[in-house]
This record gives structure tokens, C-alpha cells and sequence, in this order.
């Protein structure tokens, strides 16, 4: 197996078509009271792509997301989207958490308008905006429901919208699956293949859970333990939209080795 | 009993329309009938008490103007009423303006709480030790400085009150979700965004807790200051039939209390259940 070394000559090569980087993040290093957290990541994500970071829990892959989204100011290192200096500016992409974090006392059109509101549309336009959008997400019927009538499969296609209604080109998903059941995650898994078809948006994905990035993903960042480097890119072939079959292929089952065998080696 | 009977004639009734659902019909009335029944055990508990105290009276160890009996105060309890409603509706008003200065008092500082540190740290231990004060002692005091007229007793009650509701608004307030904090902060939300859409509702919930409790509080404060001096009020009439030792119109006034004590705890769980819509609809 090949490491591919973390210098900036690396994401260079593999940055070929420069137009087509929607966000770039070079060179990061962030440490907590004198522990090293971050060391030196530099990952990119292309127009329409859907990339996961794949590493253990607890090996800094929130911490990436926050300086991303400009909630943590790196140390050393850089943002860019659009090829604009992000760092540590929040407001520009869009973050998914494993909790749903849906408001109680809103209904679900409410809650997935609310970035809307947020951004100074007012209520009766942001409604009228994101109406549409249920149809897509597989929500319709559910508008003027509360979350807590919702299945957690439910609720998290809901906080999916709202998430795509803040930022529509770049969505940060930080492990959004985690909490569900095997089958009701598989079922997700398809749901959202079928609906990011749809969509004109970039993914940035977290998760620990293997096959899970492998059915998702265009390409996959393995993350190393603390301090957190990435220590291989996958890209993973496989034509798109996937089905439940391409679980059980042969190709499938060969990343899935790969990838195995490299976290082996690891931890 | 009747209740008892209602509930299984509902069962039978609802069986009838919808056949398949009869298992589901049938757990929903267990689950009525097991609630009514918890209901009436303190009831019929209260009413073997007051038994037992008719008993007690009856025998004739005890006089009356040391402890009259239940009858005895019901008998004069309908017999007062018309002369207490002047009292109750001042004592009502002073609770409830009391109340409503409190909720007032506690949502600006909650607010400024929330949103400066350095004054909760200033204000918070002072809110603490103020309830240590005990008011029996301070009410005294308002009547120097204020007379005798609502001032003294609405202060009462505003001190009674705001320490429950402000401490209840603090904790909804503190009570968010630090992730959807950080979510709000990185969809760039303005503070005044984030306390209407984020800490407002989520405060209200647990503020109604805490109101609950300031209004089964209120009609007492405001009974504590009427005792020490005044023209009108259920505390006054208290007193006044205390020293002219006719105890069965001082107890109709504390069933006077307690209904409008009850009363009021119920009026504010009828509003909350207004502004709470989302706690009306049934989980899935």
C-alpha cells in the first residue's frame, strides 16, 4: 500500500483541475492546551463531490469540522472555498451534527426554514422557499408535524434539509447516521444516494463506520490517530447512484479490505 | 364511581366501531381507569381525615373555639362568603399584580444573566441569600416604609414570587444544547436570533415550572402581609376572626386559600398548555 506523504506537493498533483475545488484545507494544525490534536491536514473537496474522512472516535475529525466552519481558528494552516481565505469565518458552510438537534417548539417546515430566517428572510417567504424541497427530501406530509412525532430516520432527513437550505454547494456531516439503527441507517444510506443525485452540492462526510463510506463516498481520507494526519486517499470508483447491491460486490468487498488492512496496520 | 362505570361504556362503545382496534381501545381505558382510580385515593384519604376530625369534635373533648368541627365550618363558610369576596378580590389583586411585577422583574434579569456573565456572577449568589431572609420579618418593615395600603403586601408577594420564576428562566435558559449553540453560531446567528428562536422558547418551557410554583406561593405572601396591618384582605379577615376567637371563619378563610391557591395553579397550566402547541400533539 502507498502513503501519500501530507506536504502541499501532494494536494497540488492531485488538484489538477483548480476550477473545479469548491474547498481546500491546507496545511491545518491545531493543538488544545499544549496537545497536539491537528497535525498538518491538508484535504480538498471538488464541484458535486462527496468525500469522507474516515478515522476512529476521538481522533480530531470534529475539531477538523469546526475549523472549517470557522468555530475554531486553526493554529497554523488555512481555509479556502471558492478560492476566498475562510479561515476562521463562519457563515459560509453548512454543519450537520449526529444529534438532530431540531427545535421542540418548531414544526418541521419551521425548523428546516429557519437558516433562512436566520440569514433575515422572513417567515412567510422562507416557508414558501423550502416547500419545494420536501418532495425531494422525501418529507412531504411531514411540514406540520413537531419533531418528536418524527422517527430519528425522520428527523434526520429533516436536519439533512435544514442543513442544505443554509448552504447548498458545501454540507459538513459530522457522523449524521451514528445514532440510528443498522437498518434504518441502510435505509438512509439509500434515501440519500437517491436525493444527492438531485442536488448540485459537495459533501464533506465523517463517520468511523466503513462500509458506510465506502457506499457514499467518491473518495476517502483515512485519518490516523492523535494527533490526526491523513494517512492514505481512496478513491473509490464504483459508478453512481449506487444501489443496495454494490453492498455485496466484489469491488465493495475489496475497498473494504483495503481499508481494513491500512486502519490494522494503524491502531 | 359513576367515573368508573363511564369509562367502561366508552370501552364497550368504542369496541363496537372499531373492531380490529379493540386491544389498543381496551389498554387506553385500562390506563383511564387506573388513572381515575389514583385520583380518588387521596380523595377518599381527605375525606376519612375529615371523618375522623367530625369524630374527634363530636365527642366533646375539644371546644369549639379551640377547634371547631368540619360541619361547623362548612356551615359558616357558606354562610361568610358574601362578606369574604370584598377580602378575596383584594388579596387576589395583590397576588396576581405581585405575580406579574415578578415575571417582569425575573425576565430582565434573566435576560442580563444570560448575557453578561460578569453579572450573573454578581447578581446570582445575592438572588440565593436573599431567599435565606426570612419575609415574616421583612414584611414589618414594608409597613414602615410604605403604610398601610397594597404597596407592602405586593412587595411580598413580588419576593415570594421572583425567586422561583428568575431561577426557572435561568436554567431554560443555560439548559440549551451547546451543539445547537454552535450550530446557530456557525449559521452566523445574531445573539438577539439565538434568544428569540433558541433560548426564549426553550426557557419558557421550564419558566412555567417555576411559575407554578411562584402562584401556589403568591396568595400566601399576600395573606403574610395582611396579617401584619391593613383594611382588607383574606390575612385581615384572619386576623380580625382570630382575635374574636371564632375559629370556624378562619378556617373557612384558609378553604378560601386553598381553592383560590388551586384555582390559580390550574389557571397557569391551562396557559402553558396554550403556548406549549407543540406539547398538545401525541408522540408518534
Amino acid at each position: 500500500m502507498n502513503f501519500y506523504p501530507n506536504d502541499d506537493k501532494s494536494s497540488v498533483k492531485l488538484n489538477e483541475d483548480k476550477n473545479s475545488i469548491k474547498l481546500e484545507v491546507k496545511n491545518i494544525k491545531k493543538s488544545f492546551e499544549g496537545i497536539l490534536v491537528i497535525e498538518n491536514v491538508s484535504l480538498y473537496l471538488k464541484n458535486k463531490e462527496f468525500v469522507t474522512i474516515l478515522g476512529l472516535s476521538g481522533s480530531g475529525k470534529s475539531t477538523i469540522f469546526n475549523i472549517i466552519s470557522g468555530l475554531m481558528i486553526p493554529d497554523e494552516g488555512e481555509i479556502i472555498i471558492d478560492g476566498e481565505d475562510y479561515t476562521g469565518k463562519t457563515g459560509r458552510v453548512s454543519y450537520m451534527y449526529q444529534k438532530d438537534l431540531l427545535l421542540p417548539w418548531k414544526n418541521i417546515i419551521d425548523n428546516v426554514a429557519l437558516p433562512l430566517v436566520i440569514k433575515g428572510i422572513n417567515k412567510k417567504d422562507s416557508r414558501k422557499e423550502v416547500e419545494p424541497y420536501f418532495e425531494i427530501f422525501g418529507l412531504k406530509g411531514y411540514e406540520k408535524k413537531y419533531p418528536h412525532q418524527l422517527s430519528g430516520g425522520m428527523r434526520q432527513r429533516a436536519a439533512f434539509l435544514r442543513t442544505y437550505m443554509f448552504s447548498r454547494d458545501i454540507m459538513l456531516l459530522d457522523e449524521p447516521f451514528g445514532g440510528l439503527d443498522a437498518i434504518t441507517r441502510s435505509r438512509i444510506h439509500y434515501w440519500l444516494m437517491e436525493v444527492l443525485e438531485k442536488l448540485e452540492t459537495s459533501v464533506l462526510f465523517i463517520t468511523h463506520d466503513i462500509e458506510e463510506a465506502i457506499f457514499l463516498s467518491n473518495r476517502i481520507y483515512i485519518l490516523s490517530d492523535k494527533p490526526a494526519k491523513v494517512i492514505d486517499e481512496i478513491i473509490i470508483d464504483i459508478p453512481r447512484p449506487r444501489t443496495k447491491d454494490v453492498t455485496t460486490s466484489v469491488r465493495f468487498n475489496e475497498f473494504k479490505k483495503h481499508i481494513l488492512n491500512i486502519m490494522d496496520r494503524l491502531y | 364511581m359513576r367515573k368508573l362505570q363511564n369509562t367502561e361504556g366508552s370501552k364497550d362503545r368504542e369496541a363496537n366501531e372499531k373492531p380490529g382496534n379493540w386491544k389498543v381501545n381496551f389498554n387506553k381505558n385500562a390506563n383511564m381507569i387506573k388513572q381515575t382510580v389514583d385520583k380518588s385515593i387521596s380523595m377518599v384519604f381527605l375525606i376519612l381525615l375529615l371523618i375522623l376530625w367530625q369524630i374527634i369534635s363530636s365527642v366533646g373533648s375539644i371546644p369549639k373555639y379551640i377547634l371547631p368541627s368540619p360541619l361547623d365550618v362548612g356551615i359558616t363558610f357558606v354562610k361568610v362568603l358574601p362578606d369574604l369576596k370584598d377580602h378575596l378580590l383584594t388579596t387576589l389583586w395583590e397576588a396576581i399584580v405581585g405575580i406579574v411585577i415578578s415575571i417582569i422583574v425575573s425576565f430582565v434579569l434573566a435576560v442580563l444573566m444570560d448575557s453578561i456573565a460578569f453579572f450573573k456572577k454578581a447578581i446570582y449568589p445575592i438572588l440565593i441569600l436573599s431567599q435565606t431572609i426570612p419575609i415574616i420579618a421583612l414584611a414589618p418593615l414594608f409597613i414602615i416604609w410604605f403604610g398601610f395600603g397594597l404597596i407592602p403586601k405586593i412587595l411580598v408577594v413580588t419576593l415570594v414570587c421572583f425567586f422561583p420564576i428568575v431561577v426557572s428562566f435561568v436554567d431554560g435558559m443555560d439548559s440549551v444544547d451547546s451543539d445547537l449553540l454552535n450550530l446557530m453560531k456557525s449559521m452566523k446567528a445574531s445573539k438577539l436570533m439565538v434568544f428569540r428562536h433558541i433560548k426564549l422558547p426553550a426557557a419558557i418551557v421550564s419558566f412555567f415550572s417555576g411559575l407554578r410554583i411562584a402562584m401556589t406561593y403568591s396568595v400566601m405572601g399576600a395573606v403574610i402581609g395582611e396579617w401584619l396591618g391593613g383594611e382588607k384582605g383574606l390575612g385581615v379577615y384572619m386576623m380580625r376572626v382570630k382575635h374574636s376567637y371564632s375559629l370556624d371563619k378562619f378556617f373557612a378563610a384558609i378553604i378560601v386559600i386553598v381553592v383560590l391557591s388551586m384555582l390559580l395553579f390550574k389557571l397557569i397550566s391551562l396557559i402553558e398548555y396554550f403556548c406549549m402547541p407543540w406539547k398538545k400533539v401525541k408522540a408518534r
